[in-house]
């Protein structure tokens, strides 16, 4: 794929002290997190734990009452009352959101999609950006789809074609939003698939998600959160295997056995 | 058994049809083009978020809502010369109507938009556009496939409210069908002929709808 940064040591993203609510009611508490260039960081928890928040607040669609997000290049964002909409702003451009539900844009074909980003925003030529977006399409198995609407593909097709407008940004670091929980089972493998093939090309990415045996199979890091606050974080097989916390002990056993 | 006077119905047709295509369309064609722009910016207005702005917005259209087209059209053509502003027929109408259309069409134009579901607007804002970009690339043309059905029917409205502007001298399809009416004493014959013209028109104007919704409906979402 287009993107050729090595994986290099050092943190991509630092966050620190991220709060957020939304009313009396308190979604984050106290948030430290770090992404290192290259790493994929898993989020998981019992839902209404605050972990899509979180994902929320690094693409800057939602704002944090306080705490700072610094990506490295960039400036570090302090988020209060006195934040900047530029500021905050800024923290978007660095990352591409793939979201549960896709939002694929419906009046646009597939390829207009992919380049409506880098046409309309990072300026590029027409045939540059359908040159690029041809190549991601490809990448994904969905050539021949690039003038379908979305509505003509799977819930997997649209799926993949919304991690290809995600790339396509050229994004420092990629976002997953739960993107197979609302993927008929037998069009997971697909998706799933693809987002591995991105962790092993070395693309950084933070994934929410409810699929641990694939976290423990693509993540590095994994981060449990409960409640609002992060519970418990450390290497993948060690989280995931061998959790110290009582809640994550819990949480992991109940989703490794449902029944 | 009513004795229909058929040379006066082919006598009056093309006056009528005349008064209707250099009167009724062409009015009814600026004020809903220029009811379109100003509802469009009252619903900006009124999605912007700023307090000031919204409402403004909901006070124009609260008081274009809640008084008469009539009132409205006489106020502009009849009223305003008593503070010295005259202004004649024919812009008079097109004022009055489409300050008119433009308080009902805002209502409309601004349930679009908040139809469009809000991942749309964070799809937008995920690929790095602006909420101004946003709105004019991705969710206006969503909004603008839901609004065709109930500004069609502002439009057809619009039509036969046109016939209005015969009150203030405004020489179209109905003033025409007065004049008519009043030199041949066939009152029943002319206004039902007048009718008639009015429904064709309408009907046309439902089939180009139709059309353009069929169109426009590979752009949403199934």
């Amino acid at each position: 794929m287009s993107h050729t940064e090595a994986p290099s040591s050092g943190p991509l993203l630092k966050v620190s002290g991220l709060n957020k609510s939304f009313g009396d009611n308190e979604v984050l508490s106290s948030i430290d997190l770090q992404v290192d260039s290259g790493q994929v960081l898993a989020l998981i928890g019992p839902s209404g734990s605050g972990k899509t928040t979180v994902l929320r607040c690094l693409n800057g669609l939602e704002q944090p009452d306080a705490g700072t997000v610094a990506f490295s290049g960039g400036p570090a964002v302090t988020f209060g009352a006195k934040t900047s909409k530029r500021e905050k702003e800024s923290l978007r451009t660095r990352s591409a959101m793939v979201f549960q539900g896709y939002n694929l844009f419906p009046h646009k074909t597939v390829l207009q999609n992919v380049i409506e980003g880098p046409v309309q925003v990072q300026k590029r030529s027409k045939a540059d950006a359908t040159q690029r977006a041809e190549r991601l399409l490809e990448r994904v198995g969905l050539a021949e789809k690039r003038d379908n609407y979305p509505h003509e593909l799977s819930g997997g097709q649209q799926q993949r074609v919304g991690i290809v407008r995600a790339l396509a940004q050229e994004p420092s670091l990629l976002l997953f939003d739960e993107p197979t929980s609302a993927l008929d089972p037998e069009l997971v493998g697909d998706v799933l698939s693809v987002i591995k093939e991105l962790a092993e090309e070395g693309w950084t990415m933070v994934l929410v998600t409810h699929e641990l045996a694939f976290a423990r199979e693509v993540a590095d890091t994994v981060v449990f959160m409960d409640d609002g606050v992060v519970v418990e974080q450390g290497p993948a097989e060690d989280v995931l295997r061998a959790p110290t916390q009582e809640r994550t002990q819990r949480f992991v056993h109940r989703l490794l056995n449902p029944f | 058994m009513i004795d229909i006077d058929w040379t006066l119905v082919a006598e009056s047709f093309w006056p009528l049809f005349r008064g209707g295509l250099t009167g009724t369309i062409p009015l009814t064609l600026a004020s809903f083009t220029l009811g379109l722009a100003l509802a469009l910016v009252l619903a900006m207005m009124r999605i912007s978020g700023n307090r000031l702005f919204s409402g403004i917005a909901r006070f124009y259209i609260s008081a274009i809502r809640g008084t008469p087209l009539l009132v409205q059209l006489f106020v502009i053509f009849y009223g305003l010369p008593s503070i010295g502003l005259t202004i004649d027929p024919w812009p008079s109408a097109i004022i009055a109507f489409s300050m008119n259309v433009g308080g009902y069409a805002a209502e409309i134009i601004r349930a679009s938009i908040l139809s469009v579901p809000k991942g749309q607007w964070e799809a937008g804002y995920t690929i790095g556009m602006s909420r101004n970009l946003t709105l004019r690339r991705l969710i206006l043309p969503q909004a603008a496939r839901v609004s065709v059905p109930p500004l069609s029917n502002t439009f057809i409205s619009l039509v036969k409210d046109t016939s209005l502007a015969s009150t203030i001298l405004v020489t179209e399809l109905f003033r025409e069908a007065q004049q008519i009416a009043a030199f041949s004493q066939e009152f029943m014959l002319v206004y039902v002929e007048a009718a008639v013209i009015y429904w064709v028109f309408c009907l046309v104007l439902s089939m180009i709808q139709d059309r353009l919704e069929r169109r426009l409906d590979r752009y949403v979402a199934h």
